[in-house]
């Protein structure tokens, strides 16, 4: 099983990366971007089939070392 | 007082901090690995240096926050023992949940190695006993995600309780309310990012770090 976890900073946290690729792309013509948000992708390749187990340990490994409550919120998929 | 310096895969500061706590102790600190799982017996002082453990890689600070050695500090701080983590440190702190907030990367985007000047907010902490309330000093810096960032509550709490101790005279970095180092609601636990273990010596361009090793570990 593969899971396929989105990190991204929560709403009202400034994301000073995200607006230098903006202005760099702005910088290149693409005048329609309003805004830019970096995030992470991080892809598990796992054992087990139990989609609701793996779920819930995902859940864990998210909460407790991939992202930080603080600044960041993540979304699981499971494939 | 007997200390400790952890010392992480890519700590590049747990010399400079060793060399500042013999200086101003005339005791050398155990340097404990991060794959020990206690504090060697006795230890009062433990610090977190700075440096890039793991690489920076996820987050910085954050797989050391997880490392073997990181649940014998946070029960040790539990105890009331004080705990100082500087730049890499400090983000190691945040990240273990020692200390409020988190560290982004420099609103700049780049890495800031200069001088920083700072004012020490709170004189009345064990860290800062030594200076005057409202002295300005001139420490250290150099790091590429130094951007103190809590959320609005959590920055008036802070703030009303005396845990920001330093705050940048000129923001380098984005910091929220220009703060350089906080503690926690206790005291015992502080992180900062400028660097006062490479501001001992007159000799390595100032002095201004000396009070606070002073103010925890007493005058040699």
């Amino acid at each position: 099983m593969k899971a396929k976890i989105h990190v991204y900073l929560k709403p009202g946290v400034l994301d000073p990366q995200g607006a230098a690729v903006a202005g760099a792309l702005h910088n290149m013509g693409y005048d329609e971007v309003e805004a830019v948000r970096q995030g992470k992708l991080i892809e598990l390749d796992l054992t087990g089939d139990d989609v609701e187990s793996a779920r819930k340990r995902v859940d864990e490994m998210c909460a407790k070392l991939l992202s930080n409550p603080v600044i960041e919120s993540y979304s699981i998929e499971l494939a | 007082m007997k200390s400790a310096v952890i010392v992480f895969p890519g700590s590049n500061c747990d010399r400079d901090a060793h060399d500042a706590i013999e200086h101003v102790t005339g005791q050398k600190p155990a340097m404990v690995w991060h794959q020990e799982s206690e504090l060697p017996e006795g230890t009062q002082f433990v610090m977190v240096p700075g440096g890039f453990s793991y690489g920076d890689y996820l987050r910085c600070g954050s797989m050391a926050s997880r490392s073997a050695i990181m649940p014998a500090i946070v029960a040790h701080a539990a105890t009331g023992a004080p705990v100082l983590g500087v730049c890499n440190g400090f983000q190691i702190l945040t990240e273990s949940g020692l200390l409020p907030g988190a560290l982004m990367r420099n609103a700049g985007l780049k890495f800031v190695c200069e001088k920083a000047p700072l004012t020490v907010e709170n004189a009345n902490t064990q860290f800062t006993s030594r200076y005057e309330a409202g002295a300005r000093l001139l420490v250290p810096i150099a790091h590429h995600d130094g951007n103190y960032f809590a959320d609005p509550e959590t920055l008036d709490r802070i703030e009303g309780e005396g845990q920001v101790v330093f705050r940048y005279g000129k923001n380098p970095n984005g910091s929220a309310r220009d703060i350089a180092g906080i503690t926690n609601e206790q005291g015992n636990v502080m992180g900062m990012m400028p660097h006062p273990e490479r501001a001992v010596d007159a000799g390595h361009g100032g002095t201004d770090g000396l009070a606070l090793f002073e103010s925890l570990l007493g005058s040699a």
